[in-house]
C-alpha cells in the first residue's frame, strides 16, 4: 500500500484535492452568498436573476460545467487565469479552469442552503431591524445573515463534504487531482485494483470524515438560542 | 393632562387610511391624530385591527389610501427616507423581538452605533444607564434567550429608547408575558407615560389604560368606534359594541 502510494505520488494528488477543494469552497461560499441575497433583496430583477443561477447551475451536471469552463470558457472565449511565460501554464490553467467549474456548480447549492438558513429566522428579527432604522443591507450584515449562517452551518457542510468528493471530477480537464492518480494507478497496477480504489477511498474518508465531525460540533456550539 | 396635550401639535396624524388584507377590510376610514406627549392607549376585541394600525405608523404594513404624517411629514414609501423616519420611531413587539445571536447590550447599542453613528464607548455607556432605569443592567452581557419573557421585553423597551424617538408604539408588549411579569412590563411603561414620551399603545390590560392612558381609542371591525379620556370611556361607554366588549372583560 505505501508503495502505492509512494509509486503514484497519491500524497502529491491528495495535496492537490485538498487545494481544489479549499479554493473552490472559499469562491464557492462568496458566490452563493451573493447569490442568496440577490433571492432575498427587494429587487425583483435581482430576485429572478437569483432564482435562475440555481436553477441553471443546480440542474446541469457538474462534469459539464467543467468541461464547458476549459471548452467553453478557455477554448472558445479565450479567458486565460494563468500566465504563458510560466512553466507550469497547463497545470495552472487547469486547476484554475476547475476552480471556476467546482464553485459556480456549488454556489447554486450554497445559496439555497444559506436560505433555509435564513428560514430559521423569525420574521419578528427582520421587523425589529426596520423598526430601528436599519437599511436592508445593515440589517442583512448585522442580523439576518450572521443568523442565517449559523442556522445553515449543516446544510453548507453537507455542500463542503459534496464538493471535496466532486473535486474528483477535475480529471476530466487532466487535473492531477486524487482521481487522476486513481487512473494512473488502474493502468499500471491493474493486478491490484481493489487495493488502488481502497487507497483512493480511505484517502476521501480521511478528508471527509472529520470535516463531517467539524460540522456537527460547529453547528451546536453556535447555534442561535432563540 | 388631556388639555395640556390637545393644546401641543399633533405629532402623529393618520387621515382616511385604508387597507385590506385580501378581502378583509382591515383598517376602514381610520383618522386619528396623536399629540405630542399623549399617551393613547388603543383596545378592541381580536382582529379589530388594531396592531395593524399600530404597524402602519412605522410602515411595517403598508396601506392603500389615505395618509400618515409623522411631525408633519409624510410617511415615506420605502428606501432611505422611510429608514430614517423609523429610527425616530419606537417600537416594542408582542413577541419583544430582540435580536438572538448578540448580547443583551449589542442589542441596545447597535441603533445607536449603526443608524445614529454614535461611537461604541458612548453608546455603551447611555446603553447601560438605559438597561439600569429598565432594572436589567446586572444582565448586559447574556444573551436573550438567558433571560425571562419580561427581562426581555425590558430590554426591547431600552433598545427603543436608546435611539431617542419621537414616539413609541407598543404592539401588545405584554400579550406574551405570564402573568406574574406583566406588571413589571407596565410598570417600566407607565414611569415612561410619567416622563412625557409620546405612546401608542395596543393593549389588553385595562388597568394600565385607566392609569396612564391619557385617551382611550376602542376598534372593532376595522373602524375606530369610540375615543373619551379613559375614566368616561370605561364607565360611560357609547357604542354597543364598547359596551359589549367592557361587559365582556369586566365579569371575568
Amino acid at each position: 500500500m505505501l508503495e502505492l502510494i509512494e509509486q503514484f505520488n497519491v500524497l502529491n494528488a491528495f495535496w492537490v484535492t485538498i487545494k481544489l477543494a479549499f479554493f473552490s469552497a472559499i469562491l464557492a461560499l462568496i458566490l452563493g452568498t451573493i447569490m442568496a441575497i440577490f433571492r432575498l433583496s427587494p429587487v425583483g430583477v435581482l430576485q429572478r436573476f437569483g432564482a435562475a443561477y440555481v436553477t441553471i447551475f443546480r440542474n446541469t451536471p457538474l462534469t459539464l460545467i467543467i468541461l464547458l469552463c476549459s471548452l467553453g470558457l478557455w477554448g472558445q472565449l479565450g479567458f486565460e487565469p494563468a500566465s504563458r511565460d510560466s512553466d507550469t501554464f497547463i497545470v495552472d490553467l487547469n486547476f484554475r479552469l476547475a476552480i471556476i467549474g467546482l464553485a459556480v456548480y456549488h454556489a447554486a447549492f450554497v445559496c439555497e442552503a444559506i436560505r433555509s438558513g435564513v428560514n430559521t429566522i423569525p420574521l419578528g428579527q427582520a421587523e425589529a431591524s426596520r423598526s430601528l432604522g436599519l437599511g436592508f443591507l445593515q440589517g442583512l450584515r448585522e442580523i439576518i445573515l450572521p443568523q442565517a449562517f449559523r442556522g445553515a452551518i449543516t446544510p453548507l457542510g453537507n455542500v463542503l463534504i459534496a464538493l471535496i468528493k466532486n473535486t474528483t471530477v477535475a480529471v476530466a480537464i487532466g487535473v492531477t487531482e486524487a482521481a487522476y492518480a486513481l487512473r494512473n494507478m488502474m493502468e499500471f497496477r491493474p493486478d491490484v485494483f481493489l487495493l488502488n480504489f481502497l487507497v483512493i477511498a480511505i484517502g476521501f474518508v480521511i478528508l471527509t470524515l472529520p470535516t463531517g465531525l467539524f460540522i456537527s460540533w460547529a453547528s451546536q456550539k453556535w447555534v442561535v438560542r432563540r | 393632562m388631556t388639555s395640556s396635550a390637545a393644546a401641543s401639535q399633533p405629532l402623529v396624524v393618520m387621515e382616511n387610511v385604508n387597507k385590506h388584507f385580501g378581502d378583509l377590510h382591515v383598517l376602514q376610514d381610520i383618522n386619528l391624530s396623536i399629540a405630542e406627549k399623549e399617551v393613547v392607549v388603543v383596545i378592541g376585541p381580536s382582529g379589530s385591527g388594531k396592531s395593524t394600525l399600530c404597524r402602519t405608523i412605522n410602515r411595517l404594513e403598508t396601506y392603500e389610501s389615505g395618509s400618515i404624517t409623522i411631525g408633519g411629514e409624510q410617511l415615506p414609501q420605502e428606501g432611505k427616507e422611510l429608514a430614517r423616519l423609523r429610527a425616530d420611531v419606537g417600537m416594542v413587539f408582542q413577541s419583544f423581538n430582540l435580536f438572538s445571536h448578540k448580547t443583551i447590550l449589542e442589542n441596545v447599542t447597535l441603533g445607536p452605533i449603526k443608524v445614529r453613528g454614535i461611537k461604541k464607548a458612548e453608546a455603551d455607556k447611555t446603553g447601560m444607564e438605559l438597561l439600569d432605569r429598565v432594572g436589567v443592567a446586572h444582565q448586559a452581557k447574556k444573551y436573550p434567550a438567558q433571560l425571562s419573557g419580561g427581562q426581555q421585553q425590558r430590554v426591547a423597551i431600552a433598545r427603543s429608547l436608546a435611539m431617542n424617538p419621537k414616539v413609541m408604539l407598543f404592539d401588545e408588549p405584554t400579550s406574551a408575558l405570564d402573568p406574574e411579569m406583566i406588571n413589571e412590563v407596565l410598570e417600566v411603561m407607565t414611569s415612561l407615560a410619567k416622563s412625557g414620551m409620546t405612546m401608542i399603545v395596543v393593549t389588553h390590560e385595562m388597568g394600565f389604560a385607566r392609569r396612564a392612558a391619557d385617551r382611550v381609542v376602542f376598534m372593532a371591525d376595522g373602524q375606530i368606534l369610540e375615543q373619551n379620556i379613559p375614566e368616561e370611556f370605561f364607565n360611560n361607554p357609547q357604542s354597543d359594541r364598547a359596551k359589549d366588549f367592557l361587559g365582556k372583560i369586566i365579569t371575568h
